[in-house]
């Protein structure tokens, strides 16, 4: 039962990851990568890591995304430049995808890659999330601080580079 | 412990069903009658200029952005914190660790706010 949904999410995963570089519409490609890290995500929670699906979730599908959709919108991306985006260089690559399947078919078959669940059952891996919780916020507490920092950096860098430019805009 | 996710595919399924089926409806059950005064942005007003996806968007769309991330970050910091803060020997720590990351994200948010970058000129 198990296998059957991580089939049907790894298979919508690698369909939109597809789509995402064969559309030609750079927002709609953006909009398939939304529904591959969502199948991603609910890799994540067969894996038993519900905190990791939720960073998933809110970092790549809802912060990543904006970023990928902002640029998209303001570097000036048009149609045109996407018809060109073979370069002829599609024997090489299929022939580097070809290697690298039959090298994965050999290590998966011959048993050299695994992932079994380790050395804890279910009630164990149900309380991961709080796990990460106690050794992030005992043992990691100053790198922890240390993000709000690097966060208020980011946001006030911003600040500055968005509203100086502004301020040359209202003079010129 | 899976089973307990079930119901969440089960409503993006039928999210998902519903949203296809409105569109699939409507595809079928409309009439279909396009001119180029319909087909324009707009019916009436200026005749637009150019394409849409050629940048003409305001760079100020970008604070919002990342004041979006900057939150959204600290939102996720929150999941881990609010599981163990029931635990009677570390809460009142960890809530003080917290209330600190959180002030510390605030003077972010109150720099943007004097600089007047929440302000849609």
């Amino acid at each position: 039962m198990e296998q059957f949904f991580f089939y049907m999410f790894a298979i919508a995963a690698v369909v939109s990851a597809v789509l995402v570089i064969s559309v030609r519409n750079p927002v709609h490609s953006a909009f398939y990568l939304i529904v591959c890290f969502l199948q991603v995500a609910a890799i994540y929670i067969l894996l038993r890591s519900p905190f990791l699906a939720a960073v998933q979730l809110f970092i790549y599908v809802g912060a990543i995304m904006v970023l990928f959709l902002f640029a998209v919108l303001v570097l000036d991306i048009g149609r045109e430049q996407f018809r060109e985006r073979f370069h002829g260089q599609t024997v090489p690559a299929l022939a580097a995808i070809a290697g690298l399947f039959v090298v994965m078919g050999i290590l998966v078959v011959s048993g050299k890659i695994t992932a079994p669940l380790g050395p804890f059952d279910e009630p164990a891996l149900m309380k991961n999330t709080e796990v990460i919780g106690k050794s992030l916020y005992t043992s990691y507490i100053f790198p922890f601080e240390i993000v709000s920092i690097l966060l208020l950096i980011a946001l006030i860098g911003a600040v500055v580079l968005v509203m100086s430019g502004q301020g040359k805009e209202n003079k010129g | 412990m899976l089973f307990s996710y079930l119901p969440i595919l089960v409503m993006i399924g039928i999210a998902t069903v519903m949203a296809i089926g409105a569109l699939f409806m409507s595809f079928v059950f409309r009439p279909s009658n396009p001119y180029r005064e319909k087909l324009s942005p707009w019916e009436c007003g200026m005749e637009p200029v150019g394409d849409a996806n050629t940048g003409h968007f305001r760079v100020h769309f970008f604070i919002i952005a990342i004041l979006f991330i900057v939150f959204d970050v600290e939102t996720l910091f929150l999941f881990p914190w609010a599981v163990i803060l029931s635990e009677k020997a570390l809460s009142a720590f960890i809530f003080v660790e917290m209330v600190v990351f959180i002030a510390i994200l605030a003077v972010g948010l109150i720099y943007a706010w004097v600089k007047g970058a929440l302000e849609w000129v």
